[in-house]
């Protein structure tokens, strides 16, 4: 594995091009956009406020800037770094910015969720779409990019309407039977809506591209409901993270519960491997002590190498109890992800902060807990390969791929602590964003 | 007969100690009697004198004489005296009287010891029932008692019981009401929510006037040029065809789907149709084609038909892959049965293997066990072996059908395979010349032999014709010469008889004899010397000669 040199980064605002070849970074209000293997700038730009959200269009022609405190949206092209465009929401403010999958269309929502304005770079129209909802995921887009689901709300009761992205027709506009919709996800072949209730109510509503209802599934009553959902890529399995500390699958069949996957606090099952990070004592370097201490090797001082060491079954994880009058609590399985090729799913339970579970999906049975020192912060599948990156605030970096788990330091002057992940969509490079920086790890074939 | 003193003696019963006493007296002196007797304790002799002497004395033996008479004939006894109404004794019928008193009183002694003994023993069991009895009191109280404590804490547990159902209901209740609570508190919640909800809206709706009202020029966008559409067309309107074409695409989406997942059912049953279909073969031939039970083997009769049957229908409409309900319902129905019965089948070698296990000394079963994994192993080893062999073949045959070569070589390689079997043909031809060749040679030389076996006789029928003729001609002249004109024809029939009979002999020998090469010079001789002998016998038959041979000849060589 290799790393590049830290380069500085604010907002976590990295992202790799579709194509792949190119990698935008933000710093402050310039935008840095980098060759992928040599990390050379290839472009810079300069927005006229702090950038808060970056996004590449489908075909990695342009890059839209997204500034909510001015209002204003800056696209950029890179092919011609002369051509600008500039998209000023002014009174109406701006919550939030993304590309429609054409990649010729800017999709605005305004402040107060009053309007969604579709700006068109190719034509001089504007559209307007009403009564957005104010949710989380209230905008989802098929993966071939051709139609467009958006959650609305009326009169105090929720819709969700269907576009088609080439001329943004309306296709189907529908009531859906919920409460007070959280939010909405298409399945990846482009043909189920799942739409989801808020934590309040454990409910949730798939309709098929038609918007016909095809199911709903309640698995109880009065408890917090659903926390997060995941589909898996062959659209089979659609799995479910609720507050009870549980993960339903359904299939895609019946739309019926195939099973539950629990996540105790002890676990007792002797088949499954458990991976415990343990601290190595950093006494094998004493023989390389010079003075002065070069920073290499002051760095390595502080920071202490660890490694991986099979548990023995039963294990008891470290847990939280969460606080009880609060809000979202931090309870229950907050992070969900199938791996590509449909055969694992990585879950996290917010009340054993420090554990990613990852379930093997054709066996329908834990595989695998990887328990670290420090909590999780975010972990993401290889796209090409069943190889799952983590992070946990610390300058390492964890891999794991069913032949084994390992954990790699960053060798980095100072303080380096990794926060969020991003795979390369090739699978042999990985951004490694912190605070206040980011660099990238690349990986060599034959590795884990 | 001893002195006996006479006493009043009472007749009761509890005299009979008495009696008793006066007869172990006269026993003592007449020992002849019943020894029994003798055991008797004897009494004090002073009360027997009181008691003999008390009933009678010389004063009354008269009355006491009658008296005793009138005893005895009330008790049943015939009377002592001699006369009715005489004095004198009749000492016979005495002393008779007196055994039969004697007897009289063993009985009633025996008696009364019986009656002593059972009164002991009941005494005894009395006694014993007394204990019994309290001993049994006791134990009635010491039960009692424990019922009472049983049934206290029955009636104690009983309450828990009750108390527990109690809370127990109560904390349902509980329940149940925090539910009604939440659920009244969840609707005041979104009837609250809807209220905000609906002001909000109306801000909503007002500040959105307002920002359109102020047309503010600042909401536009600012593009150095328009760019070009992704897919590089120029847009269209939005017209109602746009709108159809939409609605046709979602639907060509969804549809695709639809069969693509039906695609996958599809291929899904099938491989388990077939899968199942196996199944039932495995577990039909895992069966044992017989059953010693009659019951089982009138379930196998219809099953085995239906099995039959199943086979065949589903054979054929696995090949059309049907798949209507009844199809359905049979295979899952006949996989069913097949595995009830595997099932039993496999109890009940479970059982005897249990029996075998525990009682007989049945060793041939694991003995067989183990033989039968020993030949699988042989045979799964010839198995691998012979699809190596096949392999190696057919990698052969491959090569040798694919490798690529020039025209000469094709050219050889084609009739390569045929080389060895032209050699051989070839050399069979050249045995089956051969062997033609010595067919004709011998049936040359057969013809030559019949030839001169044909001409000798005719020589030496000829002789005797000759001699014969002479003989007559000696005899007589004329008769003779008639007949002997007959004779040469009649001679000369059967050597051609004999010649046709030697042709067709050697006809038929011909095939299977060889010839010798010098067989074709003699033919060419034999007609010659054939003539020339012929010539010699008679002239009509010869020149007929040469014509039947060369007839015969070309009948030959044909």
């Amino acid at each position: 594995m290799n790393f590049s040199e830290l380069f500085k980064l604010t907002g976590l605002l990295s992202r790799f091009s579709p194509n792949g070849k190119c990698l935008a970074s933000c710093v402050q209000y310039r935008l840095v956009v980098r060759d992928v293997s040599t990390l050379q700038v290839l472009q810079l730009y300069t927005c006229l406020d702090q950038i808060q959200h970056i996004e590449w269009s489908s075909d990695s022609l342009f890059i839209l800037c997204a500034m909510y405190k001015r209002g204003i949206v800056q696209v950029w092209s890179l092919e011609q770094p002369d051509w600008h465009c500039k998209i000023d929401e002014g009174s109406a403010g701006l919550v939030a910015s993304c590309w429609s999958p054409d990649g010729r269309h800017i999709l605005n929502t305004t402040e107060f969720h009053l309007r969604i304005t579709v700006w068109s770079l190719c034509t001089k129209s504007v559209s307007y779409i009403k009564y957005p909802k104010a949710c989380q995921q209230g905008i989802a887009f098929t993966k071939d990019g051709r139609y467009m689901a958006v959650a609305e709300r009326r009169d105090c009761k929720d819709f969700v309407s269907i576009f088609v992205c080439s001329d943004w027709q309306l296709l189907r506009h529908f009531d859906t039977e919920t409460q007070d919709l959280f939010g909405i996800e298409w399945a990846p072949n482009g043909c189920v809506l799942a739409v989801w209730d808020t934590c309040l109510e454990y409910k949730i509503l798939l309709y098929s591209l038609d918007g016909r209802l095809l199911s709903t599934y309640r698995a109880y009553e009065w408890s917090l409901g659903i926390k997060s959902i995941a589909w898996s890529p062959s659209s089979q399995f659609l799995a479910i993270g609720s507050y009870d500390e549980k993960v339903r699958i359904l299939n895609h069949v019946t739309w019926k519960k195939i099973t539950e996957f629990e996540h105790p606090t002890t676990i007792a099952n002797t088949k499954t491997i458990v991976y415990k990070e343990v601290e190595k004592s950093p006494s094998a370097e004493t023989e390389r002590l010079s003075l002065p201490p070069s920073r290499a090797s002051a760095s390595s001082w502080f920071s202490t190498q660890s490694k991986y060491d099979i548990s023995q079954v039963p294990v008891s994880l470290h847990h939280i109890k969460p606080v009880a009058d609060r809000a979202n609590p931090k309870i229950g399985v907050g992070m969900l992800a199938f791996s590509a090729d449909n055969c694992f799913l990585a879950t996290k339970n917010d009340n054993i902060p420090n554990a990613v579970w990852i379930w093997d999906i054709q066996k329908l049975k834990l595989f695998v807990v990887l328990e670290q020192l420090s909590a999780i912060q975010s972990f993401q599948w290889d796209p090409r390969q069943p190889r799952l990156a983590l992070c946990t605030g610390n300058s390492k970096v964890y891999l794991w791929s069913p032949a084994g788990c390992v954990s790699v330091q960053v060798p980095m002057e100072g303080d380096f602590q990794i926060v969020s992940l991003s795979w390369h969509s090739s699978g042999d490079s990985m951004a490694l964003l912190s605070k206040d920086n980011f660099c990238v790890c690349y990986l060599e074939r034959e590795e884990v | 007969m001893g002195d006996w003193k006479t006493v009043t003696v009472p007749v009761l019963p509890s005299d009979g100690k008495n009696i008793f006493q006066y007869t172990s007296e006269r026993r003592i002196s007449s020992p002849g009697m019943n020894s029994q007797v003798l055991r008797l304790p004897l009494p004090s002799s002073k009360s027997m004198h009181t008691f003999f002497s008390a009933f009678c004395t010389e004063e009354n033996i008269e009355q006491s004489l009658s008296y005793l008479d009138r005893e005895l004939t009330t008790l049943g006894f015939p009377s002592i005296f001699a006369e009715p109404r005489g004095r004198e004794l009749n000492l016979i019928s005495v002393i008779n009287c007196m055994n039969e008193l004697l007897v009289l009183q063993h009985k009633n002694l025996r008696a009364q010891e019986e009656v002593e003994m059972q009164h002991l023993k009941l005494g005894s069991d009395m006694d014993h029932l007394q204990n019994c009895y309290a001993k049994l009191k006791e134990q009635l109280e010491l039960s009692k008692r424990e019922i009472v404590g049983l049934q206290e804490r029955d009636r104690q547990l009983q309450t828990k019981n009750r108390n527990l159902h109690q809370l127990l209901k109560n904390e349902k209740d509980e329940v149940q009401k925090l539910q009604n609570i939440i659920s009244s508190r969840a609707t005041q919640y979104n009837h609250d929510m809807k209220r905000k909800e609906r002001e909000y809206n109306k801000l909503k709706e007002r500040l959105h006037q307002l920002v359109m009202n102020k047309k503010d020029k600042k909401i536009a966008m600012e593009v150095l040029n328009y760019v070009g559409r992704a897919d590089g067309k120029r847009g269209a309107w939005r017209t109602d065809k746009t709108e159809a074409r939409n609605e046709e695409e979602m639907y060509k989406v969804l549809l695709s789907d639809f069969e693509q997942r039906q695609k996958q059912l599809l291929v899904e049953n099938a491989e388990l149709k077939k899968v199942l279909q196996q199944m039932k073969k495995e577990i039909i031939s895992l069966l044992p084609p017989q059953k010693q039970k009659p019951k089982e083997r009138s379930e196998d009769g219809p099953v085995l038909s239906d099995l039959e049957e199943d086979i065949g229908e589903l054979n054929k409409e696995n090949m059309w892959e049907l798949s209507c309900e009844t199809v359905r319902e049979q295979l899952t129905n006949s996989i069913r049965k097949q595995w009830r019965m595997l099932k039993n089948h496999v109890e009940k070698l479970d059982n005897q293997v249990s029996r075998v296990h525990s009682g007989a000394l049945n060793d041939k079963d694991v003995i067989s066990r183990e033989d039968h994994e020993l030949e699988t192993e042989k045979l799964e080893l010839e198995i691998q072996q012979c699809k190596e062999m096949i392999k190696t073949q057919q990698q052969l045959l491959q090569q040798q059908l694919m490798s690529p070569c020039d025209d000469d070589t094709t050219l050889l390689l084609q009739d390569c395979y045929l080389l060895e079997e032209k050699e051989r043909l070839q050399e069979e031809w050249r045995l089956f010349r051969e062997q033609k060749k010595n067919f004709e040679k011998e049936r040359r030389s057969f013809t030559e032999a019949a030839i001169r076996l044909g001409l000798e006789r005719k020589a030496f029928e000829e002789d005797r014709g000759a001699w014969l003729k002479q003989q007559f001609l000696s005899m007589s002249t004329d008769y003779k010469h008639s007949e002997s004109v007959t004779t040469p024809s009649a001679f000369l029939g059967s050597p051609d008889q004999d010649n046709r009979l030697a042709k067709s002999a050697s006809r038929q020998r011909k095939p299977h004899c060889l010839s010798s090469p010098l067989s074709a010079e003699s033919w060419q001789q034999t007609p010659q010397s054939i003539t020339n002998n012929s010539a010699a016998s008679t002239p009509p038959a010869r020149d007929s000669k040469p014509n039947q041979w060369e007839e015969s000849e070309g009948e030959e060589t044909e």
